[in-house]
């Protein structure tokens, strides 16, 4: 397995720079191309799952040469961007039609697939910076994709706010080198464990965390999201919500907290705050917006916050929780996002007031996002349900009992604002202003139903125990280790 | 000491990226910010009084370790100046686009998104 490693990096990587060569000539190409990437990475993430490697790359050996690192959490990681952008490169046949240039579309589509993948499998701190980098600048691109008013702004401001991000990131990491000689983190998790904490430790922790809490907009570092989320095209946003700040946010923090700093109470105590704020106030905000996506980014904050929740209480349970969490949030946020562009697509508008009765003009759409909804609100049989609960069970076991209040609330709230989705947008009858302009493409239809399905089956990892659920447990148990050993 | 100028560069470009109104403004402070934080960067492999790190012939292995510079955060550095000038052209395109759109540099004039 090992020497399959890199090509989660080289393949959309090359692809990126080869589609814009081929489709001068080839209209088809970017379509075909970029879908086939996407079919191949899926296909290989699949394979990972239950490897453990590292892979030298030129055969230099570790604290030489640069490592790439697969394991349990890399491989769930994984997993979930490729599979999540098949599907949103799988919708974007249809949808980007709507846009002038396919080409340079796929291209920086495939680079932030290629730096995601490589921020996930990176075994050291300055090449997590570059992946870190490489996927951010090709976001910022994809946000102002239609170069209108509102795009343009909210692109400039995740700009200015991402690349400040990544800037606190570096001096972080380039403080860490001068503490410790090395950028291998298994090495600086065994220098940092001998060396007694310091200010100048604390005080590259401290930017560390604040960098790649802006990236994974955890509150009071939202800004930047209900902007940049819902003015991307939706894919895109389904992408971004879906997987981009948790492949270059949450999971970066955990890798830090958990595998090379060792997770201290202090630390833990940042980590709830920061869960439970994003949670409350993130749904509150969700709560009085009348634009769909924007209701739907808020929601982002607010349910990375359980994520975040999950993994400050550090045990077992609270750990499978959150990952758990995580996966299933990448998939029912990226359908609910995708239901909100096929909306769009069909209708004009995604303004909750000016929308009505869709249920008749548009069954795909309507069904799937019932799923959608019902999932992010945990409504039993979908996914979000289980996980929900077993982040709230680990809570109860942990003694936190205002935390898991705390997270039933914030479930109550989540289910009152999709109730309010479903009314306005689909249930009530329809206005009369309202036309449909065209029917939902088949590519977009069936994006959506695979996620509609897939929130199902994965639901049925629960079966497999709950509390070592498949696929979520290799993942746990590889934070669970604690700091890396060489 | 040099540290300390270092950060106060850093201090002056967060300042500059919070605090102005104008969009080339904004850009110009995260150009001082990077600077600093590149000046960081090389200062942590920095030896006073050290050479060049390029291993010569008929130079000891033991003599180069102890006294050449960290040759590591000058790679770095290079990346990362690289990365910033890709983040800097981006910036500078977006504003362009703006200015070519709505004739103002004023992020208050061009707010539209709230809440």
């Amino acid at each position: 397995m090992a020497i399959w490693i890199p090509y989660f990096i080289a393949i959309p990587i090359g692809a990126a720079f080869f589609i814009p060569l081929v489709s001068r000539h080839l209209r088809w190409a970017p379509d075909v191309l970029g879908n086939l990437v996407m079919l191949v990475l899926a296909g290989l993430s699949l394979l990972t799952f239950g490897q453990n490697a590292v892979y030298h790359m030129g055969a230099w050996q570790t604290p030489i040469g640069i490592d790439l690192r697969l394991d349990g959490l890399a491989s769930l990681l994984l997993i979930s961007i490729n599979l999540i952008g098949l599907t949103s490169s799988f919708y974007s046949v249809a949808y980007m039609r709507q846009y002038t240039s396919k080409l340079r579309y796929y291209s920086l589509f495939l680079l932030m697939v290629a730096g995601m993948n490589g921020v996930v499998l990176a075994a050291d701190l300055f090449n997590l910076y570059i992946f870190v980098e490489l996927a951010s600048i090709a976001s910022y691109a994809l946000v102002a994709f239609g170069c209108e008013h509102e795009e343009l702004e909210a692109a400039f401001k995740y700009l200015i706010l991402g690349s400040l991000a990544t800037l606190f990131a570096l001096i972080g990491i380039s403080l860490i080198y001068g503490l410790t000689g090395s950028l291998n983190m298994a090495q600086v998790a065994g220098r940092l464990a001998s060396t007694p904490s310091s200010t100048a430790l604390l005080f590259a922790l401290a930017l560390l965390c604040t960098g790649f809490a802006l990236k994974s907009a955890l509150v009071p570092f939202h800004a930047w999201l209900p902007y940049a989320h819902p003015s991307a095209p939706a894919p895109i946003s389904a992408m971004l919500s879906g997987v981009l700040i948790k492949a270059i946010g949450i999971y970066v923090l955990a890798r830090l907290l958990f595998n090379v700093f060792g997770l201290t109470p202090l630390l833990q105590t940042v980590l709830q705050t920061l869960g439970v704020l994003s949670m409350v106030v993130g749904v509150l905000l969700a709560i009085g917006q009348w634009d769909m996506k924007r209701l739907f980014a808020y929601h982002s904050i607010s349910q990375i916050g359980y994520v975040v929740l999950g993994l400050s209480l550090a045990t077992p349970l609270g750990l499978i929780g959150a990952l758990y969490h995580l996966f299933n949030h990448s998939i029912f946020k990226s359908l609910l996002f995708l239901n909100a562009g096929a909306v769009e697509y069909a209708t004009g508008t995604r303004e909750l007031r000016k929308l009505g009765g869709l249920r008749r003009l548009l069954p795909v759409t309507a069904t799937t996002s019932l799923v959608g909804s019902l999932s992010i609100a945990g409504i039993p049989p979908f996914n979000g349900f289980w996980s929900k609960l077993i982040i709230i069970i680990a809570c109860v076991q942990a003694e936190h009992y205002w935390l898991a209040g705390a997270a039933v609330f914030v479930s109550f709230m989540t289910l009152a604002s999709f109730l309010k989705v479903q009314k306005y947008a689909f249930l009530e009858t329809a206005k009369e202003k309202l036309q449909l302009l065209s029917k939902v493409p088949f590519s977009m239809g069936a994006a959506m139903v695979f996620l509609a399905l897939m929130c199902l089956l994965t639901s049925l990892l629960v079966l497999t125990g709950l509390t070592h659920p498949f696929l979520i447990t290799p993942a746990a148990e590889a934070l669970q280790k604690g700091i890396l050993v060489m | 000491m040099v540290y300390t100028l270092c950060f106060m560069l850093i201090a002056v470009g967060l300042y500059g990226i919070l605090v102005k109104k104008n969009l080339v403004k904004i850009i110009i402070g995260f150009v001082i910010m990077e600077a600093g934080a590149h000046l960081l960067l090389i200062l942590i492999g920095y030896r006073r009084g050290g050479e060049v790190p390029i291993l010569e012939k008929g130079v000891a292995a033991i003599h180069f370790a102890q006294k050449s510079v960290d040759p590591v955060p000058q790679a770095l550095v290079l990346t990362s100046i690289v990365i910033g000038l890709g983040i800097l052209a981006l910036m500078v395109a977006m504003a362009i686009r703006m200015y070519e759109r709505f004739h103002t540099f004023d992020i208050n004039e061009l707010r539209r998104l709230k809440g």
